[in-house]
């Protein structure tokens, strides 16, 4: 199945799009879905490791598996709390 | 209130819809772009977000902190795009009826909202290049 990978910030910098076109085997989990992003755009890999993964506008951990339908985003760390 | 904006933040009228007379205490918190980060000169940020998660983790640090606390009102704001030195990129506002709830209840606001909400800031630095910013 194709699933569309949406990306922000440094991620979409890296990548030179806004999004990317995964091609995923049906019932692949999040971490399935790491790994195809890494040899689909190799120019992700610095940040795979650190980036979090939001399936429907939700948080999901390495073993969520990867529906159809699903909204999916490659979030880089966010500003942090350190600061400001 | 909840909001997103790339219009500069009335952080006197967000502390103003938050006042009540049920409420002796309101804390209001203002993040703003600071000049210098270690050695080197800020201009401007950038910010965006994941709109739609975003506002879905702000309603939910709301609920969090609305059940934590006697929370009388609360209100938070981000700013999105360019901001330069010196302007208003977030401002959380919170009421309660007493001062350490308020201060409390604020501090948890702005931790979460750094920790869990998709928005990322890209440092546009004083010699011309960008970098954005990571923990």
């Amino acid at each position: 199945m194709i699933v569309r990978v949406r990306l922000f910030a440094r991620a979409r910098d890296l990548a030179g799009e806004d999004a990317l076109e995964i091609d995923l085997p049906s019932g692949g989990s999040v971490a399935d879905l790491r790994a195809r992003l890494g040899e689909t755009c190799p120019a992700l890999k610095p940040l795979l490791t650190r980036a979090a993964v939001a399936v429907n506008e939700e948080f999901a951990g390495d073993e969520v598996i990867v529906l159809p339908s699903a909204e999916v985003a490659l979030l880089p760390p966010v500003s942090g709390g350190s600061d400001g | 209130v909840i909001r997103l904006t790339r219009e500069p933040i009335d952080y006197a009228g967000l502390t103003e819809r938050v006042r009540s007379p049920h409420c002796g205490a309101v804390v209001t918190f203002l993040g703003t772009v600071r000049d210098i980060t270690g050695e080197k000169t800020t201009v401007a940020l950038d910010y965006e977000a994941y709109g739609g998660m975003a506002e879905k983790k702000l309603a939910e640090i709301e609920a969090d902190v609305r059940q934590r606390w006697p929370v009388g009102d609360v209100a938070m704001i981000h700013r999105l795009g360019r901001i330069e030195v010196g302007e208003i990129s977030v401002a959380v506002a919170v009421s309660c009826p007493h001062r350490a709830d308020a201060f409390a209840a604020c501090r948890h606001a702005i931790d979460r909202l750094k920790e869990l909400v998709p928005i990322w800031k890209q440092e546009h630095w004083a010699d011309g290049r960008t970098e954005w910013a990571h923990p």
